[in-house]
């Protein structure tokens, strides 16, 4: 499957890219965080983000499909 | 209304626009860039959005005040890219018959806002470093960020 992985604040970074995509066996957001930190070193917490697909808030275990936007949603911090 | 703004919001403009023959009060909160946080001296600061949920989301907080409280119109602009100190950052809203529902709407958007939407502003510091911050103003801890 590939996937469109989108990158913000610190995770940016980390990642040194605004967006990737992704050739992965993931079938979730959880499976394909997993992956990412592997290969970029992420180390903040899957309880610490939350999981946008296709631009709408997600749940870590909704199913991806191919061609899918994910976006891992560091703590917020506008105002 | 809820958008994101690149470039510099005019709040008299913005508050025009809540105009309404019943409204009897108008609330307007303004977010501004100051120079320190924390204990450090802040030159500037940079902000990065998520777009399409930002918006989404903004659009859901600015619907739900609608619902919550007695008022006619809210609205919120919030500033992406570089801002420099004094400048306005965010900017609220609401018009309503009377201040008080339009005083805790106001205040209900701009807390959600912070809480919510997917918007994240990166503090440039005076000793060169920069860093992201949680929503509590707190940096981000030194391991998930690059220094």
């Amino acid at each position: 499957m590939n996937y469109r992985v989108l990158y913000f604040a610190s995770l940016r970074d980390r990642a040194g890219m605004d967006a990737e995509q992704v050739n992965s066996l993931a079938v979730d957001a959880r499976a394909l965080y997993s992956e990412l930190c592997a290969r970029h070193g992420f180390t903040m917490s899957e309880d610490r983000l939350r999981v946008a697909i296709n631009g709408e808030f997600a749940a870590w275990e909704q199913h991806l499909h191919d061609g899918d936007e994910v976006v891992f949603i560091p703590p917020v911090s506008g105002g | 209304m809820f958008r994101l703004s690149e470039t510099p919001v005019a709040p008299a403009a913005l508050a025009r626009e809540l105009a309404h023959t019943s409204a009897g009060a108008c609330v307007t909160f303004e977010g501004w860039v100051r120079d320190r946080n924390d204990g450090r001296a802040v030159l500037r600061l940079g902000y990065q959005a998520y777009a399409p949920l930002a918006n989404n989301e903004g659009q859901r907080i600015v619907a739900e005040a609608r619902e919550k409280f007695a008022i006619l119109d809210a609205r919120c602009v919030h500033r992406v890219g570089t801002l420099e100190i004094g400048e306005l950052a965010v900017w609220v809203g609401v018009s309503a018959a009377h201040r008080g529902a339009a005083f805790d709407a106001c205040r209900y958007v701009i807390d959600e806002v912070k809480k919510r939407v997917p918007i994240w502003k990166n503090e440039h510091y005076a000793d060169g470093e920069s860093g992201w911050l949680h929503p509590d103003n707190t940096p981000v801890s030194a391991g998930d960020r690059l220094v």
